[in-house]
């Protein structure tokens, strides 16, 4: 046991003397929760928008009023016709364009119901879904406003919203997950490939194989460390976009930690692997970063969904682990539910944490061929 | 009197506070075959990097190959060869590859690399090897090959680095035997070493000590000056350095 | 005695090349045994055997009494090894490289600290500094004592003192001396000839062969012909001149002369007149003793005409 805890304790000497590394870890995954929560917050505050009014009624007029004097948006123009919308988007300022349907007020009034459009610029997809979600829920007042003084409470405005750009918009709340997916591949598989094999180049491996050291020993001893960092890093992150962004876990936060300690493992699993093929550290960075790093951020569905895939890429994200932390972490932090919706997803990254542990263990050679 | 390549005049590096030479005086002549020796730490690295034209010095006057270190810089790596024991060859390229490569680096004519090619394969009876890439090779015909294109340029001057570390004895003396025909040429030969025995090769010998130089002389002289029977007891009376 | 090392007929290839041949030699108790021979001879893949790093494509290897392969979880514990590359961790400082391998090996430095401190004692006031920041001299020293730190019975030394300077070098050889004491074998290799000398037996190797075992002085003496060291005032043209002498078996250069041997082992007059003749001036020749490298170069020679 001592001779443990030594290893370990010579692991966090090596961490903790990289401070260059040691902040990148820590700096990176920060920076980006800070970069987006704050560009984010700015934008919603002065959000262009454009006004198509095909009406011009009283109603129109008011829920106008309404939109810009809640203090989210300001008036870039007043639009004649469909044919400007595109134009006044390229000139970047305007975010978002309000469209009233003809016989806006009137339709309201006597059909009880009346068609509003909101077109958003999905090039920029995060301010796009606020933006929008903003106006809906100023819509959504204002009908709750005209309900009150109308007896009749079905229908009303309906908004319709709409994406110029990019139709398959990804939400801002994907922006997380997939930081602490990434992150956790990061940390867990490169640094520990780039540590055991840093190991084999200086020639200490030798003389750790000829100590009385076990192989279990060696390879717990280089993970632990990074496990320890990798979950501090995942309560940084939940913590950081919690605070500045105002996101919170909408489900267990136990079963969260849970799910991330076992796609940690997973990844550590992975990490050991790339270590016992490769023999520089050169070789471990570039597998960890090609090998794994790109798949995670183009095939897992972080980026690109995975529906929208050609049916070869589909079938490769199948093999991501990524690809399924992904799910269920989106999962309980956005959607808040439980485990029984995210059983499956656990039970495969379970098997393949098993079979990547087990290969590693196997393969570990307590000589040097 | 030969004439001198290297002449080295009050020479005095200091980084910051540490001087690293301290007023270092010699010269180097045409032809010779000159061992430069020092403890670790000595200052040795320095002197070369600033023979080499890779560093200036803070005072003092240097002339390589008739080049002014200070001022010249350019000039002089263009007359200088260089060999150190680890990394003069890429490893990955062919024998041939190898020799084009330097040859074009140091602005030589194709017809010229391509002549000096095969005299250089002839030389060492290396036809059978040339589309073999480096790391096929054995040690020893390595060494010998990094110092044939270290001199492909028909430079003034040669820096050895430690030449014949861990090569068998034999080819370690056909190495030698190459040194001798360099210098013969009239080629200088700037050796340094940690290993005495090779320094018994070399024509003159200087001895380094926390950066000044502390015996220059021939071998055979030396050993009669301390009255010694190798250089290697020469260098432990007086390169000891302050617990190094 | 009992032999600490016991190698029958050891053999190892690895893809196409022959490492170790038919290798068999024993070590005795608490002597330095020293492998002799240039890179890629096989000296590491046999500590690395020794070790037991690599197995054995054949022949049995003995350490300790045990085998090297279903005895090596018992051996690792009792073998001290320093590879080749001074195997230290370059961001932790002098005593907590030493720290941690005392740890590894289960015991502390406190323990074993009489065995080492000749040797740490050198590096001691420098026990903050990072191993990195050392010189050759002082990584070699460490180096040694982390080998050291859990007592060892058997100490192998992969090229110790291969890139470290003359004196740092004088001092490590004196260091093994002194370990004798505390009944430590040590087996060292070293592509350098002249250390063979510092050592109680040597094994020269070449081309994963064994060419002689034996102590250095008798090797020295298995020299066959009276060698002669001539000297001039210019090798290049003397060694050409040699060579194309009609009595001269062999002519090497060596420091600064040649060393000579001749078909009718003595030097004549005719020799002399032959080296002038070429344009040489201040010719001697005496008769001198062979050393190591010298024996060296014969067995070679011999080798190649097989």
């Amino acid at each position: 046991m001592n001779r443990f805890l030594g290893f370990v304790k010579k692991e966090f000497l090596h961490i903790f003397r990289d401070y260059r590394t040691l902040f990148i870890l820590f700096g990176i995954p920060a920076a980006q929760i800070l970069i987006f929560g704050f560009a984010v917050s700015t934008d919603v505050k002065n959000a262009g928008v454009a006004f198509l009014d095909l009406s011009k009624d009283e109603t129109t007029q008011k829920l106008t009023d309404k939109i810009i004097s809640s203090g989210f948006f300001r008036r870039t123009q007043n639009l004649i016709s469909y044919n400007e919308i595109e134009d006044v988007f390229r000139k970047g300022k305007t975010k978002e364009v309000v469209i009233f349907e003809k016989d806006f007020g009137k339709k309201l009034l006597s059909e009880g119901k009346a068609n509003i459009s909101i077109i958003a610029d999905g090039s920029e997809p995060n301010t796009a879904t606020l933006v929008t979600n903003y106006t809906t829920a100023i819509i959504a007042d204002f009908n709750r406003e005209i309900s009150g003084i109308r007896v009749n409470n079905s229908g009303l405005i309906q908004p319709e919203v709409k994406m110029f750009y990019n139709p398959n918009l990804q939400s801002q709340h994907m922006f997380v997950p997939g930081v602490i997916t990434m992150i956790l591949i990061l940390i867990c598989a490169l640094m520990t490939s780039v540590t055991i094999t840093r190991e084999k180049e200086f020639g200490t491996m030798e003389v750790l194989l000829v100590s009385p050291l076990k192989p279990i020993q060696i390879i717990l001893g280089k993970v632990m460390p990074y496990f320890l960092l990798s979950f501090v890093n995942v309560i940084l992150i939940l913590l950081l976009s919690w605070l500045v962004f105002g996101l919170s876990v909408k489900g267990s936060i136990i079963l969260l930690l849970a799910e991330s300690m076992l796609y940690i493992m997973l990844s550590l699993s992975v990490g050991i692997l790339i270590s016992i093929v490769s023999s520089s550290m050169q070789q471990a960075i570039f597998i960890s970063l090609v090998g794994m790093m790109l798949p995670t951020i183009l095939l897992s569905g972080f980026i690109y969904p995975i529906e929208n895939m050609p049916k070869v890429y589909e079938l490769i994200s199948l093999l991501m682990p990524p690809r399924y932390f992904i799910i269920i972490i989106k999962s309980i932090m956005i959607k808040g539910t439980g485990f029984l919706y995210v059983w499956k997803e656990t039970l495969i990254l379970l098997l393949m944490t098993i079979v990547f542990i087990g290969i590693s263990v196997r393969k570990f050679k307590v000589r040097l061929e | 009197m030969k004439d001198s390549v290297i002449s080295v005049k009050n020479l005095v590096k200091k980084f910051g506070s540490f001087i690293a030479n301290d007023n270092l005086n010699f010269e180097v002549f045409e032809g010779e075959i000159f061992g430069f020796l020092g403890a670790n730490g000595a200052g040795k690295t320095t002197t070369i990097r600033i023979l080499s034209g890779l560093s200036e010095p803070t005072s003092g006057e240097v002339i390589i190959a008739g080049f002014d270190a200070k001022k010249q810089a350019e000039k002089i790596k263009r007359n200088i060869g260089y060999m150190c024991q680890k990394f003069s060859l890429y490893e990955d390229l062919t024998v041939k590859e190898n020799i084009t490569l330097y040859g074009g680096i140091y602005g030589m004519s194709r017809e010229l690399i391509r002549a000096r090619t095969n005299e250089l394969l002839d030389r060492l009876r290396f036809h059978e090897y040339e589309n073999r890439i480096i790391a096929d090779l054995p040690l020893g015909l390595r060494q010998k090959l990094a110092f044939s294109v270290a001199i492909l340029h028909d430079p003034k001057i040669v820096f050895l680095d430690e030449p014949t570390g861990g090569v068998d004895p034999i080819t370690r003396r056909q190495f030698w035997e190459m040194i001798y025909e360099t210098a013969a040429r009239g080629i200088t030969v700037f050796v340094t070493t940690h290993y005495m025995d090779e320094a018994e090769y070399c024509d003159r010998i200087s001895i380094m000590s926390e950066g000044k130089i502390v015996a220059l002389d021939t071998p055979e002289n030396l050993k009669k000056q301390y009255d010694v029977d190798s250089i290697e007891k020469v260098f432990i009376k007086i390169a000891r350095p302050v617990n190094n | 005695m009992q032999k600490v090392i016991e190698s029958t007929a050891i053999s190892k290839k690895f893809r196409e090349t022959q490492a170790l041949k038919n290798i068999s030699f024993s070590v005795n108790e608490s002597e330095i045994f020293g492998f002799i021979g240039p890179d890629g001879a096989g000296k590491t893949t046999l500590f690395r055997i020794i070790t037991t790093l690599l197995l054995p494509d054949e022949g049995e290897m003995k350490i300790l009494g045990l085998d090297c392969i279903t005895g090596y979880k018992e051996l690792r514990k009792n073998i001290g090894y320093m590879p080749g590359r001074f195997s230290l961790y370059p961001d932790l400082s002098v005593e907590e490289n030493l720290n941690f391998y005392a740890t590894v090996f289960g015991t502390t430095v406190k323990e074993n600290y009489d065995l080492i401190s000749d040797i740490y004692s050198h590096i001691e006031p420098f026990r903050k500094r990072l191993a990195g920041k050392l010189s050759g001299g002082m990584k070699q020293k460490l180096a040694l004592s982390c080998a050291l730190i859990h007592k060892p019975k058997l100490l192998v030394l992969d090229e110790p003192t291969t890139g470290v300077d003359a004196v740092s070098r004088s001092e490590f050889w004196t260091m093994l001396a002194k370990l004798r004491q505390h009944n430590i074998t040590i087996l060292v290799s070293t592509p350098y000839m002249d250390e063979a000398m510092r050592c109680d037996r040597v094994a020269l190797i070449q081309n994963g062969n064994i060419l002689s075992i034996d102590t250095p002085q008798k090797i020295r003496e298995g020299f066959s012909r009276k060698l002669f060291m001539v000297k001039a005032n210019e090798k290049y043209k003397l060694i050409t001149a040699l060579r194309s002498y009609p009595e001269t078996l062999t002519a090497y250069p060596f420091g600064d002369s040649v060393h000579v041997t001749l078909a009718g082992n003595q030097v004549n007059e005719s020799l002399f007149d032959y080296l002038r003749q070429a344009g040489l001036k201040n010719v001697s020749a005496v008769e001198t003793v062979a050393g190591i490298e010298d024996r060296f170069l014969e067995l070679m020679e011999k080798e190649e005409k097989v």
